[in-house]
């Protein structure tokens, strides 16, 4: 879509945030966009993608610029929850017994394809993100704040992958892919020698203490009753669509509606859009509709079809 | 001729499935009477049709199309003889509703395919005006109007699309029946039905042959229905007088065919009640009509012969309704012209002789005790009831009378007047029905076809014609209870006047009753019954012109309601949203037509791009609308954006452009 003529009076200061890792991850502005609206509001970001083209560069670059603490976790097929959580070792010197805390207790988590790991491990960390804290042998520690996770998953089949139920794709608030780059942004990437010692050179644009600020800001986001009205009639078309197993649940239209403002706020715009939503839709609906004739998940040109047969009232 | 416009647009593959529904559900009812190769080869080419979409194949060439076209054409042309007219025309429009689908590319093609099909679909009342035809037409109808809204209107869930369409033909169907009761009507058929198209009706015919009225017997058709205004008969009384024959070669009985005088006009004094009917007659395609023995009171355009038939001036081709009085007691023909008491007396010469010789000896008695000893006869040898009789030869009368003793009404009545003549008392057979069942659910009574029945009458002096039913003597169940009842079990019989009770006979009763009732008030509803209709309402001799003027009314209080009901129904349009679609529709003047699910930000980018003096109009324009319809703003705030948003509207010149 266009980009918005939206007033530029508020300018957001994570246009900067924007701007800054578009120098880094070449040629990928929308997905960029998108990460950090899914950030903003709150959720996690689940990127589908091959192999080399930049999920990792992508989730480097944006805990950089935003200052915040970041880990990686790379999901194996042998890995075990207390992996990601973390484990409580006996100290014999202390005669007691010390939490040392796993991966997981990080700002930013990076998952690496996520869907290497056996279900009960990838429960673990979806438990995380959902709760927000974690309960190791009866003690209940929370995670810091912000928390934000952004898995990795290669969409192709491949022996000894558990691919995530719907249940699990359902907490990631966005699914992005990235696709190839274009032929300009493949140039420049091809020139410089790729792009990752860029990601870590990268320094903060914005102190990890606003975020929650920032968060709170873009949920305040105006909602009129009108867009209310147009969400309602996607919800619904999505259910009514014969070309979808089952449509979109009301949790998938809280999220929905989240995305939307954030996108919104991204645009330094204090009210959502009817094409706020139709640009978040693709994100938030294609990890969560099933297509009835092929059985697998919709594709973002199913999600055009959609918003092209709903009027906005 | 140069072609200069662009091709139209291509029709989505989504419509085709319903343009192909569309074909089969209109034609389909004409498979039943057009010939087999037609109905084969449109259903082949809808199949081929369906299987080019599925496999998203390519139509076939233009050759082959023509090739197509001329082979169904010269079929139609080598098996009618012509290409016009009923029948070959609607072959002709059934086989090109199956090939139009074949070059169905673009819009217009699917518009000529429910047009079509809205055609086709009054062709089948040539063919039949049951309930059950009127019913699929009507639905086929709303499938038509679904498929033109699938047209028009996008993709969307068929039933939703179904359901809007059912609500359309829903909201026509008042006029509709206006339409129906105060259109003028005219007498009689709007087209002429071809002569052969009552061929093949089984009904009584003009002469009776051993095994002609057992065979009709068979059939559980319905020849009449009857609406008695007071009580109705006694099952007994209950008989319906057809043709009378009075011709007999030996082996088959005909109507009378010697010349009658002019003064012979029939004299019926009648004793008893008088009894009120009218009765609902299927076409037969003959002469008479079937009036309760003997009527005094008879329809207009018939008449009363001299043999006491009531013959209708025109064959009754058609089902019709026909009011009587009739009394079941009389006396007929006190005096009787010679030339029909002669041909009441004449017999073949040299056959029968020993049926001649048993009435040759009643000869000295009085005629009453003539007929006395004839059904003495029947009834002390063992005659036996039956619908399967043996075969008779030659002298028919002495093997059945002395031989076989096995017969059906029309033996009994046919020996009985022989025996009467070769005794000197004039006597003849009278054909008709007899009987007859009350369905409770309207109070109808129906005959049936199995309800036939053929009698005798003798003429004697002082008396006139009497009614003598020699099969009450043999079986007196048939008379009083009807034709199951006298037959012994394992007879065949048409099933339907088999059933004595329960819920099947319910559910046949209430059927026969939907049946009637369609035939009495949809299909009967004539000129005169307009105008009885119209006298109740208080419009007496109403005609043409005042029901052109109440029909003209009431449509249009139709139409009124509708579109008062439909803006009463419309949701209130906020004036934020009138401005906006204002500017919208203006926009649209000058090129740029929002689309539906555009939202307003991305409308004044496009305008920007593609109609750049507008694009900061547009922009604005935007920006008013969305701060009105997706912010929150202080009334005041409101007021003056709403205000500026509508003089952006009006600052955008107006411009029609067609679609």
């Amino acid at each position: 879509m266009p980009p918005s003529p939206a007033s530029p009076h508020a300018r957001s200061p994570l246009a900067d945030v924007l701007a800054a890792a578009s120098t880094v991850v070449l040629g990928k502005e929308h997905q960029i966009r998108l990460a950090l609206a899914c950030l903003l509001a709150r959720g996690h970001l689940l990127i589908e993608d091959l192999p080399g083209v930049g999920k990792t560069t992508l989730a480097h670059t944006l805990a950089h610029l935003l200052g915040l603490q970041f880990s990686r976790i790379q999901f194996t097929s042998d890995m075990l929850p207390a992996d990601i959580v973390g484990i409580s070792i006996f100290e014999r010197e202390h005669s007691r017994f010390r939490f040392l805390p796993g991966p997981v207790f990080s700002q930013l988590v990076l998952a690496d394809e996520i869907n290497r790991a056996t279900p009960k491990t990838q429960s673990a960390l979806l438990e995380a993100m959902e709760e927000r804290q974690i309960t190791v042998e009866g003690e209940t520690r929370a995670l810091p704040e912000p928390f934000f996770v952004i898995a990795t998953q290669n969409p192709s089949y491949q022996i000894g992958t558990f691919p995530l139920p719907e249940s699990q794709l359902d907490r990631f608030l966005l699914r992005i892919e990235l696709g190839y780059p274009d032929r300009a942004a493949e140039r420049a990437l091809l020139e410089s020698g790729g792009r990752r010692p860029q990601a870590h050179a990268v320094g903060a644009r914005l102190a990890a203490e606003r975020l929650p600020g920032l968060q709170a800001q873009a949920a305040a986001v105006h909602v009129s009753p009108a867009l209310l009205d147009y969400v309602q009639a996607l919800i619904e078309a999505t259910r009514d669509n014969p070309a979808f197993a089952h449509g979109l649940s009301p949790r998938a239209a809280l999220a929905l509606l989240a995305a939307a403002r954030a996108w919104a706020f991204i645009d330094g715009r204090a009210l959502v859009l009817p094409e706020d939503v139709q640009a978040v839709l693709p994100g938030v609906a294609c990890h969560r509709l099933r297509l009835v004739h092929s059985g697998s998940l919709a594709r973002p040109a199913d999600i055009a079809a959609l918003l092209h047969a709903v009027p906005i009232p | 001729m140069a072609r200069r416009k662009a091709e139209p647009p291509p029709l989505e593959p989504g419509i085709q499935p319903w343009l192909l529904a569309a074909a089969l559900i209109t034609a389909a009812p004409h498979a039943g009477h057009l010939p087999v190769w037609i109905s084969a080869l449109a259903g082949l080419l809808l199949l081929w049709r369906a299987w080019l979409w599925h496999g998203q194949l390519a139509l076939p060439s233009r050759p082959l199309r023509f090739l197509l076209v001329a082979g169904g054409v010269g079929g139609i042309a080598l098996e009618f003889g012509t290409l016009f007219g009923r029948d070959a025309g609607v072959a002709l429009l059934a086989l090109f509703m199956a090939m139009k689908p074949m070059e169905a590319r673009n819009r217009r093609d699917a518009l000529v395919i429910v047009m079509l099909g809205y055609f086709l679909l009054l062709t089948h009342y040539f063919h039949s005006e049951s309930i059950a035809t009127g019913l699929w037409l009507l639905a086929a109808a709303t499938f038509l109007t679904a498929t033109l809204i699938r047209l028009h209107g996008g993709a969307r869930p068929p039933r939703e699309i179904v359901r809007e369409a059912a609500l359309i033909v829903l909201q026509a169907l008042p006029v509709m029946l206006i339409l129906f009761l105060l259109f003028p009507r005219v007498a009689g058929p709007l087209w002429g039905l071809p002569q052969d198209a009552h061929a093949g009706r089984t009904g009584l015919s003009d002469n009776m042959a051993p095994g002609s009225l057992s065979e009709l017997i068979q059939s559980g058709s319905i020849a009449f229905r009857v609406q008695f205004s007071g009580t109705i008969p006694p099952m007994a009384e209950r008989y319906w007088r057809g043709p009378v024959l009075t011709d007999y070669d030996g082996r088959t009985w005909r109507t009378g065919s010697s010349a009658v005088p002019a003064d012979s006009a029939p004299r019926i004094v009648a004793e008893g009640r008088h009894v009120d009917y009218v009765s609902t007659l299927e076409g037969h395609n003959q002469h008479w009509l079937l009036a309760l023995d003997l009527p005094l009171a008879l329809p207009p355009d018939s008449a009363l012969s001299p043999r006491l038939e009531t013959l209708a001036r025109e064959p009754v081709r058609k089902r019709g309704r026909y009011a009587f009085t009739s009394s079941t007691t009389f006396r007929a023909n006190l005096e009787e012209s010679p030339a029909l008491l002669a041909e009441a007396l004449r017999l073949p010469p040299a056959l029968n002789p020993r049926t001649r010789a048993l009435a040759e000896g009643w000869r000295d008695l009085p005629p009453e005790r003539i007929a006395k000893s004839a059904l003495a006869h029947f009834r002390s040898e063992p005659f036996y009831y039956t619908l399967r009789p043996p075969l008779l030869g030659q002298h028919a009368m002495d093997e059945f009378l002395f031989r076989t003793r096995r017969g059906f009404c029309e033996h009994y009545a046919s020996a009985f007047v022989f025996l009467m003549r070769a005794a000197g008392v004039p006597a003849r057979v009278v054909a008709g029905y007899q009987g007859g069942e009350l369905n409770p659910v309207d109070g109808f009574l129906i005959v049936r076809q199995s309800d036939a029945h053929a009698w005798a009458e003798i003429w004697l002096d002082g008396r006139g014609w009497v009614r003598v039913d020699p099969t009450a003597a043999v079986a007196p169940s048939r008379i009083e209870e009807g034709i199951a009842a006298a037959l012994p079990e394992g007879e065949p019989l048409p099933i339907f006047a088999r059933i004595d009770a329960g819920w099947l006979l319910q559910m046949r009763h209430r059927w026969e009753a939907v049946n009637n009732a369609w035939n009495q008030w949809v299909l009967g509803y004539n000129p005169q019954r307009q105008q009885e209709f119209l006298s109740r309402l208080g419009l007496h001799d109403a005609d043409w012109r005042s029901m052109t003027v109440a029909l003209t009314l009431l449509c249009a209080a139709v139409m009124l309601l509708l579109t008062g009901w439909v803006l009463y129904r419309r949701p209130r349009v906020d004036p934020v949203q009138r401005a906006w679609l204002r500017l919208c529709r203006r926009l649209a003047g000058q090129g740029v037509a929002r689309h539906p699910w555009e939202g307003p930000a991305d409308l004044a980018a496009r305008v920007a791009r593609e109609s750049p003096e507008w694009g900061a109009l547009a922009a604005e324009a935007a920006r008013c609308y969305t701060a009105l319809r997706y912010g929150h703003l202080e009334e005041a705030a409101r007021t003056e954006q709403l205000r500026r948003l509508q003089t952006l509207a009006r600052r955008l010149p107006i411009r029609w452009r067609m679609p």
